[in-house]
């Protein structure tokens, strides 16, 4: 059963660190322009599956993939399948904002420039939409030239946001990336996303369930490695089919 | 909110307990400074008299009893400077191969101590060693090239391990942040994490210039000279050196006591020389420094 507006499915999925198994057995779809929230408890998997999707696991030794990852129908784990090619469609947020100590505008046009784009104009360009769609241009158009790290938290997060988004990815996946940041820096990042899903897919894992609840379109919940319930947002948060799940967002564990 | 009453005897324990501890710190701290300071002094007090331009810019005359020691200052500067050219490219790449692409194991662990074991192999060691393979084998004789070389081979082991400490200080999510933009592994090294690894890597070329203008033994069998009236033409000359000259002066020559301010000189020259190297990178260091912080 294929799903027509799937960009990303996984067949089947296993997950090895040496020989603990992180993920078992996970078969599911993420549709094109939804936000897809992956809850679990700590140590559930689901930070493994997000990684998984852009082959960020590869850095770490001694991991081993099984199953079938496909994006845009293509084998993400094919032995001509290149990693550094699926991460530039498939950017990535993280849980701490990590700008380069560089300027803001160096942090924006680094990896452009090493796919070759080398106008200015177009560099230039590239910094003011990518800055608009992050919410973050009217803070920042006139310190462009200074330090990233001078930003606060919250706007370094932003930042990292137009950084992938500079890339003009398809897939933006996100590793809790407001679990550092203050209540309004939250909301301005989560207003953000209702934004840009009209033009990326995005997957995000998060520990806060009303987080979950608020943005995203489709939920799936993990527990141990294992896919428990995947289902519309709006029916697992009022009526979820699993017990373990329901247990899980009523509090009574994790 | 009732808070915990310490008995007294337990108080006045600790109360001298952290007194004696803070002592003995400062009494360290303390040895070390005099010791260090008293070093300088004692060659500086010594050494002064026989400093002047001529001492600086003239050979040496009358068997070495006069004249000044341009030639071993050059001859260092070029031993150092030649033995940076061979270390610094291999310590590095060596360090980034297995910081950022040696897979991690039993194997490379072992490659670890392999190399803190060199970095403590006694100097003259190297000088046999590079008497073997750079002036016999090799056939590049007694030269500014075999002790280029052996005095590179000598700082290398310390240069692989420091800079290999200053990449691992990298913090990982730094070379995330880039590989998930879809940069290459080889840019991201070279355009991430060598730059934020760029003030440890210096401390540790400073150290190896320290190390390798101060050598005796390396380059006695392959590189220094005696004596040389004449400044080196080529990589295959002999050169005088500050140490090396230190060394002759003080034990080898005919006019020990007579030549005594001579060598306080050259010895301070070699410290003030070591001592700029440093002061100059660190404040390059601290520049660098200054910029980079997360």
């Amino acid at each position: 059963m294929v799903n027509r507006e799937a960009i990303i499915r996984l067949e089947n999925v296993y997950f090895f660190y040496e020989r603990f198994c992180a993920l078992a057995g996970v078969s599911m779809d993420f549709g094109a322009n939804r936000i897809t929230a992956l809850i679990g408890p700590s140590g559930c998997g689901k930070s493994t599956l997000l990684r998984l999707l852009n082959r960020m696991n590869d850095l770490i030794d001694g991991t081993r993939v099984e199953g079938r990852v496909f994006f845009e129908e293509q084998d993400i784990y094919a032995a001509d399948a290149d990693p550094v090619e699926i991460r530039r469609r498939i950017g990535m947020v993280f849980q701490k904002p990590n700008p380069f100590p560089k300027t803001i505008y160096k942090n924006l046009v680094y990896a452009p420039k090493l796919v070759g784009i080398s106008k200015k104009s177009e560099l230039d360009d590239l910094v003011e939409s990518s800055l608009r769609q992050a919410a973050l241009w009217e803070e920042v158009k006139d310190i462009l030239h200074r330090s990233a790290m001078t930003l606060s938290g919250g706007q370094q997060q932003r930042l990292c946001i137009a950084r992938a988004l500079a890339m003009k990815p398809d897939v933006i996946l996100m590793d809790e990336p407001t679990s550092a940041l203050d209540p309004i820096s939250t909301a301005k990042i989560e207003e953000l996303m209702d934004e840009l899903k009209k033009r990326y897919t995005i997957i995000i894992v998060t520990h806060n369930m009303q987080q979950a609840a608020r943005i995203s379109d489709k939920t799936a919940f993990f527990y141990l490695g294992r896919m428990i319930e995947y289902t519309d947002t709006s029916r697992i948060f009022t009526n979820p089919s699993e017990k373990q799940t329901e247990d899980y967002i009523t509090g009574r564990f994790g | 909110m009732r808070v915990f009453e310490e008995r007294r005897n337990v108080k006045t324990k600790r109360l001298w307990k952290e007194r004696i501890f803070f002592t003995v710190n400062r009494l360290s701290a303390l040895i070390i400074v005099l010791a260090l300071g008293g070093i300088v002094t004692f060659i500086a007090k010594n050494g002064l008299s026989a400093l002047s331009w001529d001492f600086l810019t003239l050979p040496p005359t009358d068997s070495m009893t006069k004249g000044g020691i341009m030639p071993a200052i050059l001859g260092t500067l070029y031993l150092t400077i030649g033995s940076m050219i061979v270390a610094m490219p291999v310590g590095v790449i060596a360090a980034v191969y297995l910081s950022e692409y040696a897979r991690q194991g039993r194997l490379l662990r072992l490659i670890r101590v392999g190399i803190h074991c060199l970095a403590g192999v006694p100097s003259v060691v190297f000088g046999l060693f590079g008497l073997a393979l750079f002036v016999v084998f090799f056939g590049f004789g007694s030269s500014i090239l075999s002790g280029s070389l052996t005095l590179g081979v000598l700082v290398l082991p310390s240069i692989i391990a420091a800079t290999e400490e200053a990449l691992r200080a990298v913090p990982q999510t730094v070379r995330e942040a880039s590989l998930a933009l879809g940069v290459s592994k080889w840019e991201t090294t070279l355009r991430v994490v060598l730059p934020a690894a760029a003030p440890g890597i210096l401390t540790a070329l400073i150290l190896g210039i320290g190390r390798s203008a101060g050598e005796t033994a390396p380059i006695m069998f392959t590189a220094a000279a005696f004596f040389s009236a004449k400044l080196p033409g080529s990589i295959f000359d002999e050169v005088m050196a500050l140490p090396y000259h230190i060394y002759v002066l003080a034990t080898a020559g005919t006019h020990i006591e007579q030549t005594r301010p001579i060598q306080y000189g050259t010895a301070l020259v070699l410290l003030m020389l070591v001592l700029g190297v440093n002061l100059a990178a660190i404040l390059l260091r601290s520049s660098i420094r200054r910029k980079k912080t997360w």
